[in-house]
């Protein structure tokens, strides 16, 4: 495996935001973190980045493992990772860009610090890369600045900076979500491709359905800091067992849902300073019982790549 | 079918003026746009950042002053209207915005804001209306003395609701209503549009850059791309004829797995707003341009399937 989150918990001052995530991720993959906001998706990328102390947090419980070796090392140690084999893409590019460098500097710098290249070859390999993600001025592109380039272009400069480290895994947090229709599925394309053509990770965090039934082999769905459910794409869609992965699905859009037949989930999700006894998702789910307000479902493995937390799933009979 | 609003060649253009850097430039944000609206419709506008969806929206309520061009609304042109006259029209017309947080006052409890359509208009509030309000969007009625900030994305949304419908206008434009909020909570909202609209014969002009969204909730659907109208369906099952229509269609993923794209690389990007092509604004990016398209810019005409289109070589031809 390459990425392996072992029942990890992450606390953020008095609060425990992540409580026992566990998922893996293989070399060649696109897995799907999916969420609703405040269900811990970008915490989980930040932990798996060593990116935590930055705002206060800790790992608390489990394990975090890439190739083999526990992420939990100190700082200088990670820094060696960081941008060389495991590499992070953000939600809006701005985040990630220097306003004031051409971009073509911010590519070369990534290459020179991980991989030791000197100015002209950092560039050579810069405009290498830029041509492989089909910019097509890669020559003068370089020279350019971040506000003059569109939101699509900055993302895939952003990209650019992820490859130039060759890494084995991207984490990719919401890296569309910012971006137009017809642009994210150019970013969608890009990121597909690369994960096929040279066997990286790809943990693709997105909140976006359509982009998990495109891209993800393999779902992990959050609800409040914990996974609800975990499975191949193609069962999720078909067959969802958890009753918050399936109230997701009902509340998405479809080409053959007449007018009327997009349901909600009553409530709201709820804040991790309030998260009601036993299972989360029960104020809102439509299947509750008395043993749901009463004890935390376990996220039982059903098998490698799958696991549920729930006390009265759905029996996953395909419709 | 009573028409409740009227668009004719409405247009506005944007003055840049002469800044620390560079020369004053000019932007048209909305082009000739021309658009019959019945009672009772629910009017879908689409395209991608950048296409003039958010001032037209502006335009229509005169939020926005139009550089030429007519609206009608119930028959009056509300372009030709006096401060005051045009105030008093704008009982019967709302607006929901997208972000509703910034568009509540923090400081004003829910109840001021939903009396606040009534001090605008010199009016006092009936007996009783916040608490109907409230209810009618699916509010408890303590929560008329809340702030915005004690409530959730879902619920302030529902309260910008609430004070769109506070007048019982009939056209209401919703500018990206859901575009901040979670999928569970935005189809709690869209629900709660259907319901109000059959509750109250509401018209809606319903603004999104979320085709799939827009296919599901509205009957027509308007296609802008760069300020224009490239093509009107008159049913969300009819299929596109304009390249730019079935390029967003080809590049929206449908939420089931079986559904997979194959993707093609769409080559270009959106030309900047002050820097159009000659010709057709899609040209660039289009798989079926031709000559002509590079100096020619198309007309909105009836197509092949007789759908309003604005493409020289439409699909279908």
């Amino acid at each position: 495996m390459l990425l392996e989150v072992q029942d990890m918990s992450v606390a953020i001052g008095g609060v425990t935001p992540l409580d026992g995530v566990s998922f893996a991720l293989d070399r060649g993959q696109i897995h799907g973190l999916v969420g609703e906001s405040g269900s811990g998706k970008s915490l989980t990328a930040m932990a798996i980045m060593g990116l935590l102390p930055l705002i206060g947090g800790r790992i608390i419980g489990g394990s975090l493992k890439f190739d083999g070796h526990s992420l939990q090392r100190p700082e200088t140690e990670l820094r060696k990772l960081r941008g060389r084999r495991i590499a992070f893409i953000t939600q809006n590019p701005m985040t990630a860009l220097d306003p004031v460098r051409q971009i073509g500097g911010q590519v070369d710098e990534v290459a020179m610090m991980h991989l030791g290249l000197d100015r002209k070859a950092a560039r050579e390999r810069t405009i290498e890369i830029l041509k492989q993600l089909r910019i097509s001025s890669a020559e003068t592109l370089v020279r350019s600045y971040p506000h003059e380039l569109s939101g699509g272009m900055k993302q895939r400069i952003v990209i650019a900076m992820a490859l130039a480290g060759e890494p084995d895994l991207i984490v990719a947090d919401e890296p569309t979500t910012a971006l137009d229709v017809t642009v994210q599925a150019q970013i969608i394309h890009i990121l597909t491709a690369l994960v096929r053509e040279r066997g990286l990770g790809l943990l693709l965090i997105t909140h976006d359905m359509g982009v998990v039934a495109q891209a993800c082999d393999l779902v992990t769905v959050l609800y409040a800091g914990r996974v609800a459910e975990k499975s191949t794409t193609s069962t999720l869609f078909q067959a969802p067992r958890h009753p918050y992965t399936n109230a997701l699905m009902a509340s998405v859009p479809r080409d053959d849902m007449a007018i009327g037949e997009l349901k909600g989930i009553p409530g709201f999700v709820p804040s991790v300073a309030g998260y009601p006894p036993g299972c989360r998702f029960h104020p809102r789910c439509s299947r509750k019982t008395e043993i749901c307000a009463g004890s935390l479902p376990p996220l039982l493995a059903k098998d490698k790549e799958s696991a549920l937390a729930c006390h009265n799933p759905l029996d996953g009979a395909q419709p | 079918m009573t028409e409740i609003l009227r668009l004719e060649n409405l247009t506005r253009v944007f003055n840049q003026p002469n800044g620390a850097f560079g020369k004053p430039r000019q932007m048209t944000a909305v082009r000739d746009v021309s658009l019959s609206v019945n009672k009772g419709d629910v009017v879908g506008i689409v395209g991608e950042s950048g296409c003039g969806k958010s001032t037209l929206a502006r335009l229509i309520l005169r939020l926005v002053e139009p550089t030429s061009g007519r609206v009608f609304h119930d028959g009056t042109d509300i372009t030709q209207l006096s401060h005051r006259a045009l105030q008093a029209a704008r009982k019967n017309m709302s607006m929901v915005f997208q972000d509703p947080y910034s568009s509540l006052d923090p400081r004003y409890t829910v109840a001021d804001c939903l009396a606040e359509p009534y001090v605008v208009q010199g009016a006092k509030v009936p007996e009783g209306r916040i608490d109907t309000l409230l209810s009618q969007v699916g509010l408890s009625r303590a929560m008329a003395q809340s702030y915005p900030h004690q409530l959730s994305g879902g619920q302030r949304q529902r309260v910008g609701i609430a004070r769109s419908i506070a007048l019982s206008p009939n056209l209401l434009i919703l500018d990206e209503p859901t575009a901040s909020l979670d999928v569970s909570i935005q189809a709690q909202i869209v629900s709660l549009l259907k319901d109000l609209q059959d509750a109250m014969g509401l018209t809606y002009i319903f603004i999104s850059h979320d085709l799939g969204l827009v296919r599901y909730f509205c009957n027509r659907i308007v296609v802008m791309y760069l300020g224009a109208v490239v093509e009107e369906i008159p049913h969300p099952d009819c299929p596109p004829q304009h390249p730019y229509t079935a390029t967003l269609m080809a590049s929206t993923f449908a939420p089931d797995p079986k559904l997979r794209k194959e993707l093609v690389a769409l080559e270009g990007e959106i030309p900047s707003p002050f820097n159009l092509p000659r010709g057709c604004a899609f040209v660039g990016r289009c798989p079926r341009a031709s000559e002509r398209c590079k100096f020619e810019q198309p007309v909105l005409a009836l197509g092949p399937s007789g759908q309003p289109v604005a493409c020289f070589n439409p699909i279908g031809a």
